[in-house]
C-alpha cells in the first residue's frame, strides 16, 4: 500500500471546494439573460380542474411567459416514464397510469404541477403565480395506505382500479403456508415503514438554454445520473435528439436517492427554455422540497416467521402493501418487488419463502428509491420478526442468529428468492461486534441503568444487502429498462497527468478521491497529477450514474478495466523504446521494465512518446494514450454486517437515548477507511433518524401534508447519537477486479431494525411487545402506559 | 377541530341579529379585511390578508350567510384562495339567546387550510382559528354594545 493507493486514509480532494465555498452548483450558475421559472402547485390532495384563468399572471411586470397543462400537452410532451415493468403474479404488466408533468384536468397530490411561470426574476415569477385563478372541484382524497385498496376508497386513477399497481409475488406459497401449518412455533409481526422525505442539504433546482443556431439544449440539473435523465428526456419525454441534448450535473450536494429519479421541474425547464429563447433558471424551495421530491419507504406489513423446536427457521411469508403514491416515479416499481422481496433470506438459511407485494396509489408525492431503497424495508422485517422470535422462545438473540446463520462453506449460495450470495462469512462479524459492544457486560449495564430508573436494552441488526447494480442481463429479465454497467475513459495530457472520466456521479459519495487513488495504486501516478471528470454528458463516457451503492463496485472496476488497457498500451510502447520483446516488458510502481535487466522506462514516457511520437511504431500502434472501458458486473455485490444498538429508555418521559452503537461490516477490500467511515456514520444517522424522529405525515381527512418543514419533520442533530464504533471483516468479492462491495447504504438499511430491537429490548420487562416507528417519545410513552 | 366561545353583548338580541347581516359591521370586524363587496343578501366578495404561522398571504375568495334564522342565528362560511400560499376556509356557526335586555352570543368554529399553509402552519391553525374568532366576535361585540349602550 503507498500513502495514497489503495487502502490508504486520503483526506478528500474535494472538500477544499466544499469547505471554502467555492464548489458550483447548479443555482450558482451565471447565465446571461436568464429568465426564472416558478411552479404554481396544487393545494389540494385531489381535484378536477375546472378552469385556469392566467390573464391577470401574464400581465404581471416582468413576466415573460405562463404556461398550463394544456400548452404542454399541446406541444406533444410525453408523460415522465416508469422505467421498470414488474409483471404481477398472472404474468400481466403493473398498471401504468399517465404521469403529465403539468397536470392538465386532475391534480392527485398536494404539490401536483398546476402552472409555470417564467419571469425576469423569482420573486417576479411568484408574485405572478398569485395571480393565476384556478377553480378547483376538490374530490374525495386517499392518503392513508393501509386503506388505499378498500373497497370504495377514492380512486387515484381511472387506470388503475382499486389503486391497484400490481399484485406481485415470490416463492412458493404452498411451501410455506405447509411449513408454518407444523412448526413447532411461529412468530408473526404486523410493522409499518415510516414514511421518510430525503431532505438531500441541496434542494432539487434545474437551468435550460437553447441554442437556436444548433438546435442545441443544455440542462443543468441536480442528477445522480445525468446520462439516464438525457436518456428519458430524448426517447420517451421531450424528443429531443439526444446528440442535441446536453445534461450537466455539477456539484451536487446530497441526493439519497431522490435525484435519481426524473422530474416534471427540470422536465419544463428544458421545455420551456427554447420557447421563450432565453435560459430558465429553477431552484426548488425547501418546501417545494419537503412537497414534491420522491418520498422513501411507506410500507404496512404483515409477516410469520416458522421455527423448529431448536430455533431453525423453516419459512419465512411475508404480505406487504407498499405505497407508490399518486404517480409512479422512475424506479418506484422495482423498489419493493427486485430491490426487497429478493433479499427476505437475510443472512439465514431459511428454506421456504414466500412474499406478496401488492403496490398501492395514494393522494400523496411519489414514493421511490431512498438510501437503500428496499433492502432497509426487507431488513426491518427480516430483523425485526427474528429479535421477536428469539424473545418469544426465550433464545439469546445473537445465538439465534448464529444458529441460523449461511455457513461459510455454503458460498455461492442460492436463495430461495433469486438471488445467488458470491460470497460472505457472517459469523465473525456477529462476534466481532459483540466483542466491540462488549455484549458480556451488558446485563451489568442494565442493572445499573435500572438503579438510575432507566430502562436499558440491547438490539441486534444483521442485514445483507445487494447492490453494485447491476448485472445487465439479469435487470433485463427482471423488466428493468436499460443496462446496468458503468463506464470509465482514462485520458493521459501528453504532460502526464491524468483525468479519469467516469459515467457515475459524486454527489456526497468521494469518488474524487477514491477513483483517484485507484489510479494512483495501479498506474502509480501521484495523486495530485489525477483529476476525476464527472456529470457532463458531453465530456464524459454514457454512464449510468450513482445510487444502489454501485459507484466503487461497478465504476472502479470499469476504471480498472481501463488502467489495464493503458498498461496494456504502454507495455507495447516501453518495449519499442527499450528495444525488448512485449512478453519480457513488466509494469512495476508506475515504471515498465525488462525483466531481469536494469532497462527501465516510467509511464510519463511512454504517455509522452505516445503523444510525440518521433520515435514510435505507429505501424501497429496508434498514437495517444487514452482508454475507455464499459464494465457490467458478473453479480450483484453482497455487503453483510452487524449492528448493536444499545439504548436507555426513561420510562416516565419515553425518550429513548441511544448509548452505544456498535457497527461492523464486511464491505469487501476497502479503498478508503476514512471516505467508508463517513458513508458508515452518514447512514447510520439516517436509519436512527428512521428509528426514533422521521415520519411524513398526510391528514388523513384532507390529504394536506403536515410535517411539510423542518418545524414538524424532524431529522437527526448531532446530539441524537453516540459516537459509533466500527470495525470490518473482509471477504473480497469474488467477481470484481478490486474485490469491493459497496458501503454507501449498509448503515440507513441496518440501523432501524437495531434502533427498534434495543427499544422492545427495553421495554420487555413492562410486557411492551411493539412501538410503532419512529419510537419518538409520544409513541412510546403511549405504548407504556397503553394510551 | 372544532372551536367555540361565548359573548356577552350589551344589547337586545335583534338589534345583535341585525348586525350580524350588516356588511360595514362585517368588514369592520373581519380581521385583516381589506374590502368587503356587497354581491346579495347573503353573500360578498372578500379580500382578506391573515397570517397563519410564519405564512402571510392575501386571501380572495366569497363570504356567505345561510342558515338564516331570526333573530336566532346564521352561519357564516368563508372560502379564499391564498394563491401560492394555498387556501383556508371556515365557518361559524352563530346562535343568539337572550339573557334580560342583554345577548349571549356563542359560536362554534371549523377551519381548514391546504397547500403551503398547511404544510408549515397545519398544527398552528387551531390556535390561528381561535385567535381570528376571538378577535371577530371581540370586535363585534364591543362595537355592537357600544352602539346599543346609549339606547338602553
Amino acid at each position: 500500500m503507498t500513502a495514497t493507493g489503495i487502502g490508504a486514509r486520503v483526506l478528500r480532494t474535494e472538500d477544499k471546494r466544499f469547505l471554502t465555498g467555492t464548489g458550483r452548483y447548479v443555482d450558482d450558475l451565471a447565465l446571461a439573460r436568464a429568465t426564472y421559472a416558478y411552479f404554481l402547485r396544487s393545494p389540494h390532495a385531489h381535484a378536477k380542474i375546472k378552469s385556469i384563468d392566467i390573464s391577470a399572471a401574464e400581465k404581471m411586470p416582468g413576466v415573460v411567459a405562463v404556461y398550463t397543462g394544456k400548452d404542454v400537452a399541446e406541444s406533444k410532451v410525453g408523460g415522465l416514464i416508469c422505467g421498470w415493468v414488474v409483471k404481477d403474479k398472472h404474468g400481466e404488466p403493473h398498471k401504468a397510469p399517465p404521469h403529465p408533468p403539468m397536470a392538465l384536468d386532475t391534480v392527485r397530490y398536494v404539490g401536483d404541477t398546476v402552472a409555470m411561470v417564467v419571469a425576469n426574476s423569482p420573486e417576479e415569477a411568484k408574485d405572478a403565480a398569485e395571480k393565476i385563478k384556478v377553480d378547483y372541484e376538490v374530490k374525495p382524497s386517499i392518503v392513508d395506505l393501509a386503506h388505499a385498496l378498500d373497497k370504495g376508497a377514492p380512486q387515484v386513477h381511472a387506470e388503475a382500479p382499486g389503486n391497484l399497481v400490481y399484485d406481485w409475488e415470490i416463492g412458493s406459497k404452498a411451501d410455506v403456508d405447509a411449513a408454518l401449518a407444523k412448526a413447532a412455533h411461529v412468530t408473526k409481526i404486523d410493522i409499518v415503514n415510516n414514511r421518510l422525505i430525503p431532505n438531500a442539504m441541496e434542494p432539487r433546482a434545474a437551468a435550460a438554454e437553447y441554442d437556436k443556431g444548433t438546435g442545441h439544449y443544455t440542462l443543468w440539473s441536480t442528477s445522480q445520473n445525468p446520462h439516464v435523465l438525457r436518456l428519458i428526456l430524448s426517447a420517451f419525454v421531450l424528443g429531443i435528439p439526444e446528440h442535441k441534448l446536453r445534461v450537466i450535473a455539477p456539484d451536487v450536494g446530497g441526493g439519497f436517492g431522490s435525484k435519481i429519479f426524473c422530474y416534471a421541474d427540470e422536465t419544463l425547464v428544458c421545455w420551456a427554455a427554447a420557447k421563450v429563447g432565453r435560459p430558465i433558471k429553477w431552484t426548488a424551495e425547501r418546501s417545494e422540497s419537503f412537497m414534491t421530491d420522491c418520498h422513501g419507504r411507506d410500507h404496512v406489513t404483515h409477516a410469520e416467521l416458522a421455527l423448529d423446536k431448536d430455533g431453525k427457521f423453516l419459512a419465512f411469508k411475508v404480505e406487504t402493501i407498499a405505497n407508490m403514491g399518486a404517480y409512479l416515479s422512475t424506479f418506484s416499481t422495482a423498489v419493493p418487488t427486485y430491490l426487497y422481496a429478493t433479499l427476505l433470506a437475510g443472512q439465514y438459511t431459511t428454506p421456504v419463502i414466500y412474499a406478496n407485494v401488492k403496490a398501492a396509489l395514494t393522494n400523496t408525492a411519489p414514493v421511490d428509491a431512498y438510501r437503500g431503497a428496499g433492502r432497509p424495508e426487507a431488513t426491518f422485517v427480516i430483523e425485526s420478526i427474528v429479535s421477536k422470535a428469539a424473545q418469544e422462545l426465550k433464545i439469546d438473540p445473537a445465538e439465534l442468529r448464529r444458529k441460523n446463520f449461511i455457513p461459510s462453506t455454503a458460498f455461492p449460495y442460492q436463495t430461495p428468492v433469486a438471488l445467488q450470495y458470491d460470497s460472505g462469512n457472517y459469523p465473525p462479524i456477529i462476534d466481532e461486534a459483540m466483542k466491540i459492544a462488549d455484549y458480556k457486560g451488558f446485563a451489568a449495564r442494565r442493572s445499573e441503568a435500572k438503579a438510575r430508573g432507566k430502562l436499558r436494552g440491547i438490539g441486534f441488526s444483521s442485514y445483507i444487502e445487494a447492490c453494485g447494480l447491476a448485472p445487465s442481463q439479469v435487470i433485463g429479465q427482471l423488466g428493468g429498462g436499460v443496462g446496468q454497467w458503468e463506464s470509465a475513459q482514462i485520458k493521459f495530457n501528453p504532460t502526464g497527468n491524468v483525468q479519469i472520466l467516469t459515467g457515475a456521479h459524486s454527489h456526497g459519495q468521494s469518488h474524487e478521491t477514491t477513483f483517484a487513488q485507484i489510479v494512483s495504486d495501479k498506474l502509480g501516478v501521484p495523486l495530485e497529477n489525477i483529476e476525476v471528470v464527472h456529470g457532463d454528458t458531453a465530456t464524459t463516457p454514457f454512464g449510468m450514474g450513482s445510487y444502489g451503492s454501485r459507484s466503487l463496485a461497478v465504476g472502479g472496476s470499469a476504471i480498472m478495466k481501463a488502467a489495464d488497457k493503458i498498461i496494456a498500451k504502454g507495455k507495447k510502447i516501453a518495449a519499442h523504446l527499450m528495444e525488448a520483446s512485449v512478453n519480457d516488458v513488466v509494469f512495476e510502481n508506475g515504471t515498465f521494465k525488462v525483466a531481469g535487466t536494469d532497462k527501465s522506462v516510467p509511464l510519463a514516457q511512454t504517455v509522452f512518446a505516445a503523444y510525440v511520437p518521433h520515435n514510435y511504431p505507429l505501424a501497429e500502434l496508434e498514437p495517444g494514450m487514452d482508454e475507455n472501458a464499459f464494465y457490467d458486473p458478473a453479480n450483484f455485490v453482497y455487503p453483510a454486517g452487524t449492528q448493536i444498538c444499545e439504548v436507555e429508555v426513561d420510562p416516565d418521559t419515553g425518550v429513548v437515548e441511544i448509548v452505544n452503537f456498535t457497527a461492523v461490516d464486511d464491505f469487501g477490500n476497502i479503498i478508503n477507511p476514512m471516505i467508508v467511515e463517513g458513508q458508515v456514520h452518514g447512514g447510520i444517522v439516517q436509519g436512527v433518524g428512521q428509528a426514533l424522529l422521521e415520519k411524513a405525515v398526510y391528514d388523513s381527512d384532507t390529504g394536506q401534508l403536515l410535517s411539510g418543514s423542518f418545524m414538524d419533520y424532524a431529522v437527526p442533530r448531532a446530539d441524537d447519537v453516540p459516537s459509533f464504533k466500527l470495525g470490518y471483516k473482509v471477504t473480497p468479492c469474488p467477481h470484481n477486479p478490486l474485490g469491493v462491495k459497496g458501503c454507501g447504504e449498509a448503515g440507513a438499511i441496518a440501523a432501524p431494525a437495531a434502533v427498534m430491537n434495543a427499544v422492545h429490548d427495553a421495554l420487555a420487562p413492562l410486557g411492551v411487545t411493539h412501538v410503532p416507528m419512529p419510537a419518538t417519545p409520544m409513541n412510546v410513552w403511549r405504548t407504556i402506559h397503553g394510551a | 377541530m372544532e372551536i367555540k366561545g361565548e359573548y356577552k353583548i350589551a344589547a337586545p338580541r335583534d338589534k345583535v341579529f341585525a348586525a350580524l347581516n350588516d356588511q360595514e359591521i362585517l368588514r369592520a370586524c373581519i380581521p385583516g379585511c381589506e374590502s368587503l363587496e356587497k354581491l346579495s343578501d347573503t353573500e360578498m366578495t372578500a379580500k382578506v390578508r391573515l397570517r397563519i404561522g410564519p405564512v402571510s398571504a392575501g386571501f380572495a375568495g366569497k363570504v356567505t350567510l345561510s342558515d338564516i334564522d331570526p333573530p336566532n342565528g346564521y352561519k357564516i362560511t368563508g372560502e379564499g384562495q391564498g394563491g401560492v400560499a394555498g387556501f383556508a376556509k371556515g365557518g361559524a356557526v352563530v346562535k343568539l339567546t337572550e339573557d334580560g335586555g342583554d345577548t349571549v352570543l356563542t359560536y362554534e368554529v371549523d377551519a381548514q387550510v391546504g397547500g403551503k399553509i398547511a404544510q408549515v402552519g397545519a398544527r398552528l391553525i387551531a390556535g390561528t382559528a381561535k385567535k381570528l374568532a376571538d378577535q371577530f366576535f371581540g370586535k363585534f361585540a364591543e362595537s355592537v354594545g357600544a352602539t346599543a349602550a346609549p339606547a338602553a
